[in-house]
């Protein structure tokens, strides 16, 4: 007889042995599965998995640019899901920051120095995220009305305003997109340090350090932990529950819009109705798999950069179809969170343990 | 006990252990039929888990049960359903947008015809005075009526072997009365019928016999008619327990918070206070007595500054006289005047703590704010939480622990503990022992006699009747949201309170 308890508590190594044997077993069913389907070697598959996002010096910081972005915009949800506030409108969040650092290049003239625009550029996006979170926040906190589907909404409200700019400030004429901004002048282009990938890495490892601290240190980050786990605890002590609300998810959209600048000044250099390109989603599922740990965090978010660029290339070097190396990714994803069960909960096999019991 | 019938239950040897912690230890029970069997211990002594044994919530690691002298073996509560044993839970197990019967035959097999079954609900409700109505949707109930529709379900998938976890806990006098009257009618109907309880009165109320568990460890069962308190309290404790609460004379007691004409009105336009006048002074405990959800919740968080006024004044006085008035503030700027105000909130876990943080975080909850800069010290609620465990000996495994796996009582010594540590000068407490066991309840009354002769007002809302004229100097009744009378604590009885709760003035008394 199988009997299914919940454990007390578990050592840390032990987690990880869960942890990692499920990861194992996920690349066996995986190879399993390679083989079944596609009749291919689990080897060669593998290999150009791990090629996509570690074959050459270029895609090495590519991936380390896109999991940085990635990370940012988990980095952004987490401090509004601890406080159980569901902001699933990153997406929209990361837009209307894009949409604001791009309409300060198209705006301002090209002769002014280049950090007087990319001040006004930082400021504006990050007013324009948090400006967009905050909307929503204001309506939970003033009416109890539910974020989720607010969030949500604003979405597409945001998704419309770029699209609405993207046909004002089309480039060239005709083409319904607005293009590279200030080719030549380079205007609003944040400076290279290093190469090309690093600023924005950099900024991100700052942005990761900030926020575990915030969440776990500070005054602010314990206050909206109290809020997420009881608001009449919160309010038992004397916390301004709706003031906390509003706060945290104005930071929420705050680091959405700092994902957005990052994203016109640093690597796209203009905007699009495709620009976050459901990372916003994406980065929810970032911030559950690492239960809202910063840290852990640049894990999530490098791992499943590392299996959807590798489903890229095992498009183009296999002749596989996307899909399954998207397939190969969900199975490691089942597997991470399957093995949170056993984590939990322990399984024993009694046996007739009355004859056994006789015996001794 | 040699007893000549044959108990419809046996278990023998029940040993069942969670990790490293044996919750019984080679238990013996015996059940029988049409007999009514109060199974008394401390928090944690492992009476429910030896319950859900019974009831296939658990699965026994060693032992024996017999049912009827057949050896049985209980994998699931459909198990225990089969052998005829339902069990009520302490919190329910309800669907809240369904109806009474539909609640009923939820999981049953065979066709569902609503009209039969409530039927058959009637005709049980009948057979034993509950008043169930069966189209009622369980979201319109009230509490006691949820457990009643808890019970009926149990009776109508047939059982005759009937467990209540703690069922008065949730229930006020009346609807106490009310159930033990139901749960006489089952036993003179010749079911068995097993209450889990740390009421002592309850127990001499209502119960044939007891069986007393200490520790994980079964100490022995007795008519409840051949014992009394003492032995029994005795036998849970494993030592002897002296049953009398303290009441040391307040020393210069000086008004400290002045209640006049304070009036509440509800959210839903219900007048939960209307007109309270009282006056708590220092070094003095001050009852609150009433039948429950008579406004004394909402007197407590108006002082607390957590419920809106409709009209009147709480002030808070000084020693050299000068007065602050606390309504229309929250927490935070009553405590920005230098008021230290400790209140130990009705729903523990709920408002108190949070559940799901460990001893040392919910220390933090009153402190956080304390320091300049925006990171928090953790060191000092740290320091604190260690002194709390080690002060009024909270089991836990450890500091890092959530306080929502303690159990009821310790849960309580972390609030009361916290609320103390800020040396407070009035501490209001709500249910100070609701759900404790004894020895709890006494450690939770020792403390509050502590700060009384620190000099703290302590407004003590309690509904133990008895331990309410043993602890408090003076005694506000409250009877629907007005104040029914105060009374000197040592100078009135139950009877003249009782009165002055169910009717104002007590004057038909």
């Amino acid at each position: 007889m199988i009997r299914i308890s919940k454990r007390g508590s578990i050592s840390r190594g032990k987690a990880l042995l869960i942890r990692a044997s499920a990861i194992v077993l996920a690349i066996l069913f995986c190879a399993l599965l390679t083989m079944i389907t596609t009749g291919k070697n689990p080897v060669d598959v593998f290999s150009s998995v791990i090629a996509g996002s570690f074959g050459t010096k270029r895609k090495f910081w590519l991936f380390l640019q896109n999991t940085a972005i990635l990370l940012c915009i988990s980095l952004a949800v987490t401090p509004a899901f601890k406080m159980r506030c569901w902001n699933l409108g990153a997406e929209g969040q990361v837009l209307t920051g894009a949409m604001a650092a791009a309409a300060c290049m198209v705006l301002m003239p090209e002769t002014l120095p280049n950090w007087v625009v990319l001040l006004t550029m930082t400021v504006s996006s990050i007013a324009a995220g948090a400006l967009w979170a905050a909307i929503p926040a204001y309506f939970k906190a003033k009416f109890n009305t539910n974020e989720t589907l607010f969030t949500l909404m604003m979405n597409y409200v945001a998704t419309q305003v770029v699209a609405f700019f993207c046909v004002k400030w089309e480039n060239p004429k005709g083409s319904c997109k607005i293009g590279v901004i200030n080719q030549k002048s380079h205007s609003g282009w944040m400076p290279e340090v290093g190469n090309k990938y690093l600023l924005v890495i950099l900024a991100v490892v700052l942005v990761t350090v900030f926020m575990y601290f915030y969440l776990n240190y500070t005054k602010h980050g314990y206050e909206l932990s109290v809020v997420g786990e009881s608001e009449r605890t919160a309010r038992y002590i004397g916390i301004k529950v709706n003031r906390v609300i509003l706060r945290t998810m104005c930071l929420s959209g705050a680091i959405c819009g700092l994902a957005g600048l990052l994203l016109v000044g640093c690597i796209n250099h203009t905007v699009s109705t495709s620009l976050a390109g459901g990372q916003g989603f994406t980065a929810v599922m970032v911030s559950w798999l690492a239960k809202f740990n910063p840290l852990v965090m640049v894990f999530t978010s490098g791992l499943l950069i590392f299996m959807s660029t590798g489903a890229g290339e095992i498009a183009t070097n296999c002749g596989l179809n996307r899909a399954f190396g998207d397939l190969l990714s969900s199975v490691l994803i089942f597997f991470i969170i399957g093995s949170e069960f056993f984590i939990n909960y322990q399984i024993s096999f009694h046996k007739k343990n009355r004859e056994v019991r006789k015996d001794v | 006990m040699v007893e000549e019938r044959t108990p419809a239950v046996k278990m023998r040897d029940i040993t069942k252990r969670f990790g490293s912690v044996t919750a019984n230890d080679k238990c013996w029970l015996d059940i029988y039929r049409g007999e009514i069997l109060a199974l008394l211990g401390e928090n944690g002594s492992g009476k429910t888990t030896l319950m859900n044994m019974l009831s296939g919530i658990y699965f026994p690691d060693e032992g024996h049960i017999y049912i009827d002298d057949k050896e049985v073996v209980i994998r699931s509560p459909k198990d225990a359903f089969d052998h005829g044993i339902g069990m009520i839970h302490q919190h329910f197990k309800l669907v809240d947008v369904f109806t009474a019967a539909e609640n009923i035959v939820l999981g049953l097999p065979g066709k569902l015809d609503l009209k039969a079954v409530s039927r058959k609900v009637r005709d049980i409700c009948e057979r034993y005075g509950f008043e169930v109505d069966p189209e009622q949707k369980v979201y319109d109930m009230s509490v006691s009526q949820k457990q009643t529709v808890e019970i009926v379900k149990v009776l109508y998938r047939g059982a005759d072997i009937l467990i209540l976890d703690e069922p008065t806990a949730v229930l006020t006098p009346q609807e106490t009365d009310k159930l033990f009257a139901v749960l006489r009618n089952m036993r003179n109907d010749g079911k068995a019928v097993v209450i889990i309880t740390h009421k002592m009165h309850e127990v001499e109320d209502l119960s044939d016999r007891v069986a007393i568990l200490r520790k994980g460890h079964f100490t022995g069962d007795m008519r409840t008619k051949d014992t009394n308190t003492q032995e029994m309290t005795n036998m849970m404790v494993g030592h002897p327990v002296v049953l009398n609460i303290d009441r040391p004379t307040p020393v210069d007691p000086k008004p400290r918070i002045e209640v006049s004409h304070l009036t509440v009105v509800s959210e839903d336009g219900v007048t939960k206070l209307d007109d309270v006048s009282f006056t708590a002074n220092s070094g003095e405990v001050l009852g609150i007595a009433g039948i429950s959800g008579c406004g004394q919740k909402e007197l407590l968080e108006a002082i607390a500054g957590l419920q809106k006024t409709r009209g009147g004044s709480i002030a808070y006085l000084e020693d050299d006289g000068s007065r602050e008035e606390l309504i229309g503030k929250d927490p935070l700027e009553i405590a920005g005047l230098g008021v230290s105000l400790s209140f130990v909130p009705e729903d523990r876990l709920g408002m108190g703590l949070v559940g799901n943080m460990d001893l040392s975080e919910n220390m933090l909850l009153r402190s956080f704010r304390s320091g300049k800069g925006i990171f928090t010290d953790r060191k000092a609620p740290h320091k604190l939480a260690e002194e709390v465990v080690r002060d009024l000996e909270v089991v836990t495994p450890s500091i890092e622990t959530p306080v929502r796996r303690l159990s009821g009582g310790n849960v309580q010594k972390v609030l009361v503990g916290r609320e103390i540590a800020s040396a407070p000068t009035v501490l209001l407490t709500a249910y100070a022992v609701r759900g404790l066991d004894i020895n709890s309840s006494y450690t939770i009354y020792d403390l509050i006699n502590e700060q009384k002769k620190k000099g703290v007002a302590v407004i003590y809302v309690g509904e133990d009747l008895d331990v309410l004229l043993e602890l408090a100097d003076r005694i506000v009744v409250l009877c629907g949201g007005k104040v029914s009378g105060i009374v000197d604590g040592r100078k009135t009885d139950k009877r003249q309170v009782g009165a002055m709760m169910t009717k104002l003035g007590g004057v038909d008394a």
